[in-house]
This record gives C-alpha cells, sequence and structure tokens, in this order.
C-alpha cells in the first residue's frame, strides 16, 4: 500500500468500526461488508452516509452500490480525491 | 374452549425509582426517585426544567454498541426490562418459541429518534437522514427486537393508548392467553418521550407541573395544590404465562391476573369525561371479567397523575363503582414516587401492586399535605401501612379518551 492509500484505509476502518461494531482487527482490504463484516442493506446504506461525513464528499447511489468490500472503498476514495 | 388462568412469574423494570426490581422496591418503601433538574438539554427556556430520569444503566452491557447507537431509548429502556423479567421467570423461551408471544406497549415511540433525524433532515437535507429512522421510532419496534433477541415467536404486537398503553397491553396479552393463542407473553410498557420536543410539547399542553424549585415533590396527586404531573421515562416488563404451563414447568407464581376492562370516552382529545364516566365504566368492566363485586378488591393503585382534571374525575369514577366503601378502601397513586412514566406507567403500577400483596403492605401517595374537598378518598397519604392485600385493581386512562384496568390477585 502506498502512504496515501494507508491513510485512507485507517480513516475507513474507523469509520467501519464504530458503524458496524466489529473490531479493528477483522476490518483487512480484501474484507466484505457483507460476507465478512455482517453488515445488512440499512447497515451498509447507514455506512456510506458515515464515509461521506468522513471525507466530507457525496457519494452517489449508484457509486454506493459498488463500494461492496474495503478495498472498492479506498480506491473510489483516491480516486475522487 | 373453557377459559385458562393467566398467572404472572417474572418482573424487571428500569425506572427513576430503580434499574431493577428490588431497587424500585427499596425505594418505593423509601419514596425515593430520581426527580431532578433535566441537564441532558438546555431547558432554560422550557416552563418545566425537570423530569424522573434513568440514569446509571449501562446498556452496553446488554447490547452492542452498534445497537445501543441506534435503538431509540425506550427500546433499550424495554430490553434491559425483559432481561430482568424473563431471568426471574426462569422461561426457556427457544423451548417453547412458537408458544412465547409479545404484546409491549408504548405512548410515544422513538420521538427521540424521529427528533434527530428531523433536524438531520432541516439541516443537512434528505441524504442524511437515517436508514433506521423508521425502524427505530415505530412503536411495535419494541416487540419485535425483543422477540429477535430472545427467540419468542409466538402473537407479536403493540398496543399504543397514550398513558394506558402498557395496560393495554397486558390487557391484551392477558385476553391472548385466556384464549389459548399463547402460552406466555412478554408484555408490558417502556416510554422514552424526555427529549426537547416531547418536553415542549407537555409544556404547551400545560399538562406538566411547573414547580421547578421543588421538583422532588411536585408529583402530589389528589392534594388540593397539585399543579401537574411530572413527566418520567423508564420500562415495566411482566411475563405472563397460563397456569397449567407455568405449574408444569415448576415455575414460581407471582400473582394471578384476573380481570381486563377497557372503554372509551368519546368525549374529548386530552380532558377525562365528566365524573370519570368511562374510567367507571371500565372498571365496571373489570369487575365483571374478573366475576367479582367491588367489595372484593382490597387495593386501588390510582391512575393519579397529579392533573386538577385527572385526579378529580378519578376520584368521582371509584365513587360511582365503590359507593360507600370508596371511602374505605385503601386507594393510592405511585406516581407521587415515581413520576409518570406515560405508557409504561401501567406496568411499573402492576408491578408495584403486585409487591404490595407479596409484602402484605399499601405503598402510600407521597407529598400529601392538604386535603380537596372534591378528592375525599382515602390515598393513603404519605406513611407505608401494613395491611393483607389480596386483591388489587389498577387504573390506567389516556389522552384520547382510553381507559383501561386491570384486576391482579395473590395466587392461591
Amino acid at each position: 500500500m502506498s502512504l496515501k492509500q494507508e491513510e485512507v484505509f485507517e480513516k475507513v476502518k474507523k469509520v467501519i468500526v464504530e458503524g458496524l461494531g466489529v473490531s479493528e482487527e477483522l476490518v483487512k482490504m480484501e474484507s466484505s461488508y457483507t460476507d465478512d463484516l455482517g453488515a445488512d442493506s440499512l447497515d451498509t446504506v447507514e455506512l456510506v452516509m458515515a464515509l461521506e461525513e468522513e471525507f466530507g464528499t457525496e457519494i452517489a447511489d449508484e457509486d454506493a452500490e459498488k463500494l461492496t468490500t474495503v478495498t472498492k472503498t479506498v480506491e473510489f476514495i483516491l480516486n475522487k480525491n | 374452549m373453557t377459559p385458562k388462568r393467566v398467572v404472572i412469574t417474572g418482573m424487571g423494570t428500569v425506572n427513576p425509582s430503580g434499574n431493577s426490581i428490588s431497587e424500585y422496591w427499596e425505594s418505593l418503601c423509601m419514596g425515593q426517585s430520581n426527580i431532578k433538574l433535566i441537564d441532558s438539554f438546555d431547558v432554560s427556556k422550557y416552563t418545566t426544567k425537570f423530569a424522573g430520569l434513568i440514569e446509571n444503566y449501562d446498556f452496553e452491557q446488554i447490547l452492542d454498541k452498534k445497537e445501543c447507537r441506534r435503538l431509540s431509548k425506550f427500546i433499550l429502556f424495554g430490553y434491559a426490562a425483559t432481561l430482568e423479567a424473563v431471568n426471574q421467570s426462569g422461561l426457556s423461551i427457544d423451548k417453547y418459541a412458537d408458544h412465547v408471544g409479545v404484546e409491549i406497549g408504548s405512548g410515544i415511540g422513538g420521538i427521540d429518534v424521529l427528533e434527530k433525524m428531523t433536524i438531520a433532515l432541516h439541516e443537512r437535507g434528505p441524504n442524511k437522514v437515517s436508514p433506521f429512522t423508521v425502524p427505530m421510532m415505530i412503536i411495535d419496534m419494541i416487540s419485535g427486537f425483543i422477540s429477535i433477541k430472545t427467540g419468542a415467536k409466538g402473537p407479536n404486537c403493540s398496543s399504543v393508548s397514550a398513558c394506558a398503553s402498557g395496560c393495554h397491553a397486558m390487557g391484551n396479552a392477558f385476553q391472548m392467553i385466556k384464549n389459548g393463542k399463547a402460552k406466555a407473553m412478554i408484555t408490558g410498557g417502556s416510554e422514552s418521550a424526555i427529549t426537547p420536543i416531547g418536553l415542549a410539547s407537555f409544556c404547551a399542553a400545560k399538562s406538566l407541573s411547573q414547580d421547578n424549585e421543588n421538583c422532588k415533590t411536585a408529583s402530589k396527586p389528589f392534594d388540593l395544590n397539585r399543579t401537574g404531573f411530572v413527566m418520567s421515562e423508564g420500562a415495566g416488563i411482566l411475563i405472563f404465562e397460563e397456569l397449567d404451563f407455568a405449574l408444569s414447568r415448576g415455575a414460581t407464581i407471582l400473582a394471578e391476573v384476573i380481570g381486563f376492562g377497557s372503554s372509551g370516552d368519546a368525549y374529548h382529545i386530552t380532558a377525562p369525561a365528566p365524573q370519570g364516566e368511562g374510567g367507571a365504566r371500565a372498571m365496571q368492566l373489570a369487575l365483571e371479567d374478573a366475576s367479582l363485586t367491588y367489595k372484593d378488591i382490597d387495593y386501588i393503585n390510582a391512575h393519579g397523575t397529579s392533573t386538577k382534571m385527572n385526579d378529580m374525575n378519578e376520584t368521582a369514577a371509584i365513587k360511582s363503582i365503590f359507593k360507600d366503601y370508596a371511602y374505605d378502601i385503601a386507594i393510592s397513586s405511585t406516581k407521587s414516587i415515581t413520576g409518570h412514566l406515560l405508557g409504561a406507567a401501567a406496568a411499573i403500577e402492576a408491578i408495584a401492586s403486585i409487591l404490595m400483596i407479596k409484602n402484605n403492605c399499601v405503598i402510600p401517595t407521597i407529598n400529601y399535605s392538604t386535603p380537596d374537598p372534591d378528592c375525599d378518598l382515602n390515598y393513603t397519604p404519605n406513611k407505608v401501612i401494613n395491611k393483607q392485600i389480596n386483591t388489587i385493581m389498577s387504573n390506567s386512562f389516556g389522552f384520547g379518551g382510553h381507559n383501561a384496568v386491570i384486576i391482579i390477585k395473590n395466587y392461591t
């Protein structure tokens, strides 16, 4: 991971830990929100809102649907900024 | 089908007078409550600045952080009380899942969630409204959530009738078991309306005591100088069971539910009908349901809110049903101690009444000093009275003209 990627990952991880109530060790780059972190459809909507808050950005619904893993989320945020 | 007998095997509570049944009973005997000035939000512009609050309960001990953050407080309170009640009953819900139902009432539900999300909508737009807004504010989610947590798969619903919600929930649970539709029911009420909008609404309706200087003694039901009710929060949960089912699993039986009556005033949105006519009919219907006469009742746990209108009209209603005996029967309003838990009031009052049966005493109406000519019955002023109590009647009346009355007796 590049420095930038590492930084974004740490921030995303913080949002996930808070939002989904999971332990930090569980959150890895390859983690899937639904398969690995126990999120349901409402959880993921809330998670996206929390990410918007954290990164001061808007995430459109069609983009949000594609953010199924931590990697995809980190990549999306890096490309957006 | 022969109607089934219905007994109570478990009780749990969090309320301003205690975060467990034992703490609650001790506070009732001592006349203690946690009625105090509100410091969770700015009350400087409110005409009433105090309430009965739940404090010192760590909900993260019973639910994970995520659930605590999302849930409306009335669901947290209800779940905490459920754990205590189920534990006391010793009921293995998993084993009888299809036969265990949930019927819990709330008057107002998740107004805390709705308020927070309305502010988010107003300040930051529709995309900032949580997907959990509706699921967390709807009143029936308390029964839904408790079924998810406990595994109870029987009948599942909620009762809503303002300050009578808890009594209607218990009445509905009673009838469910009596008619053979469930073996056990988790029932009672929960409320958490002490939020900026909740408090402002009741202030505007002029229902609340404004005695901010003397908030500890502001709840004075039936006293001439009563000035309104004192708003409180919390929950009371009871486990109702079919008698034979409870016996077969060796449960300890606390009391028996023997009658329920309900009626509507068809009169006014907030004021009770003159002479408490609707409340009186509910009392009569409960007596008939229990196959009793008024002389069989040893104690009345009054709705006794400490408002001018309620206490006067409830007194008239009691007189119309209990005739001359109205002047002798022990009556009290435990709201003088706990404050008014709205939709949870009936549940914590049923619990108080059951504890009075078990302990052979009457918990008094505290803060009582000046008799009101319109309220001239025996309200058991200020001091605990030792007295054998076999059968109790508990009254609950709600905005909208909903009247509900439950009769509970010592199990023999």
